[in-house]
């Protein structure tokens, strides 16, 4: 089989992990604010509940976590899985691992304002919701850029882990490629793949944060 | 009728009465000093009456609406709305200016006015230039914060707070975090705003230009005003408090 047509194979592999990567931050993002918030409630049973979620979601392998997700509702409730639901499983594990991240991650940010902001907001009769999306998280997310940058990164490379419940993205493809041609090649492609596109996220995160930089 | 009136004002900090039993009342075109010693309850009385900090008893109005009442020892607070409103009479100016960093200049006066008053863009926009042009930072409009000194930086915060048409603006130290220099810039622009008669409360450290600018000064200490008087007055004070507080200030210039 000729690098092209290994390429090829791997092509739509390559289209879905982009994908998986895609919709894990496109919940994780929003959600891992949710959980912010509710790990800052006021409310000790919201902080309690939102604790111990983030210390399984941080403390347990992501595997073991998708493995859950996906074999969870046959051995807990007899569902029967559908093949669809192995997409939906990985979005679903990914996306409530990563917005436990991204809730550490925010309420550090938001910590580190000054109280001064707060106080200024307030006097100048900006409500709770106006204070908190004009003023405080628009400097947060310039501080927390970097960090945000680091986990997105490791998403690529977690996307990966999709394999143990066989979703057909870009690793699950290489392995089953190199197994049936007894080659290194869809490794390699594999390899270089999640390099570029790697380096392809850290240019667009390094673009933004440059573009956050015209005030300090 | 009192800009703003205050009775019997309590504040305590972990059963450390910080305020105690204050009475202070301020009359349109008037400005206020407050001075004494750290920890005297000045700038608590300040952040009291501008809600950054809730009374434990007492009560304060606002042209004559009363939004906090005192009841069987207790400071019950008006409704959302009352507050509000009473939030719409004044303007607070920082000691460390608290600028909004991510915003221009222009934006950090514009956008109060436009996004909780609620009014016309280009109205605040013309009014925000004028009050730039007042500051002397009539080039600054599309700096950002950090690019522009101390004093440019709080001449910015009053224009900020001026911009909101407030009935009496309050001062918290403002000059504590400049040098002699950039206070000197800070104090013009406040000398001219009572010669405007602007309403005017001044927490400050700084005796000859509170002596300068002020109707009527208030010391303060140990959470009590111990005088409340003309300049005139209060520099020739028989109070032994009083004078000890302003002698040491003598004493070094």
């Amino acid at each position: 089989m000729s690098l092209q047509m290994i390429i090829a194979q791997l092509g739509q592999g390559m289209m879905t992990t982009i994908s998986i990567f895609l919709l894990t931050l496109l919940f994780s993002l929003p959600l891992g604010l949710i959980v912010a918030f509710g790990r800052m409630s006021k409310n000790k049973i919201i902080q309690g509940i939102v604790r111990v979620y983030i210390s399984i979601m941080r403390g347990t392998p992501l595997m073991l976590q998708l493995l859950v997700v996906y074999f969870g509702p046959y051995y807990l409730f007899g569902i029967s899985i559908s093949s669809a639901y192995r997409g939906y499983a990985v979005i679903i594990a990914f996306a409530l691992n990563y917005a436990a991240y991204f809730a550490e991650i925010y309420r550090s940010g938001i910590a580190s304002m000054p109280k001064g902001q707060y106080e200024a907001a307030k006097v100048l009769g900006y409500t709770k919701f106006q204070t908190f999306f004009k003023i405080i998280l628009p400097q947060v997310i310039k501080r927390i850029l970097p960090s945000v940058t680091n986990e997105v990164i490791t998403l690529v490379k977690d996307t990966s882990l999709a394999f143990s419940i066989a979703y057909a993205e870009m690793f699950t493809q290489a392995k089953a490629l190199a197994a049936s041609q007894k080659s290194m090649v869809p490794f390699i492609a594999a390899a270089v793949f999640y390099y570029v596109f790697n380096a392809v996220v850290a240019a667009i995160m390094n673009v933004v944060e440059k573009k956050m930089n015209y005030y300090q | 009728m009192n800009v703003l009136e205050l009775k019997h004002a309590k504040k305590a900090f972990d059963g450390v009465l910080v305020l105690k039993d204050i009475d202070m009342h301020v009359a349109e075109g008037e400005v206020v000093s407050i001075i004494g010693p750290s920890g005297s309850g000045k700038s608590t009385l300040l952040r009291c009456c501008t809600f950054l900090e809730t009374l434990d008893d007492g009560s304060l109005s606002y042209g004559g609406r009363e939004v906090i009442s005192s009841q069987n020892g207790k400071a019950v607070y008006g409704s959302k709305q009352q507050q509000k409103e009473a939030m719409g009479n004044f303007g607070l100016v920082f000691q460390n200016f608290n600028l909004f960093p991510h915003y221009s200049v222009l934006k950090n006066i514009m956008d109060a006015p436009v996004s909780v008053q609620k009014r016309n863009p280009k109205e605040v926009e013309t009014e925000a230039r004028a009050l730039l042009n007042k500051m002397g930072l009539g080039d600054k409009a599309d700096a950002y914060p950090y690019q522009l000194s101390g004093g440019q930086q709080q001449r910015v915060s009053i224009a900020r707070a001026l911009a909101m048409r407030p009935k009496i603006l309050f001062f918290d130290e403002p000059t504590s975090a400049l040098d002699p220099e950039l206070t000197l810039e800070i104090l013009k622009v406040i000398k001219e705003l009572a010669e405007e008669k602007m309403t005017m409360v001044i927490v400050t450290h700084e005796m000859n230009f509170a002596r300068d600018v002020s109707n009527r000064m208030i010391f303060m200490d140990k959470g009590v005003i111990v005088e409340e008087t003309t300049p005139e007055e209060l520099f020739k004070s028989e109070n032994e408090r009083t004078r000890e507080f302003l002698g040491k200030y003598h004493d070094l210039s």
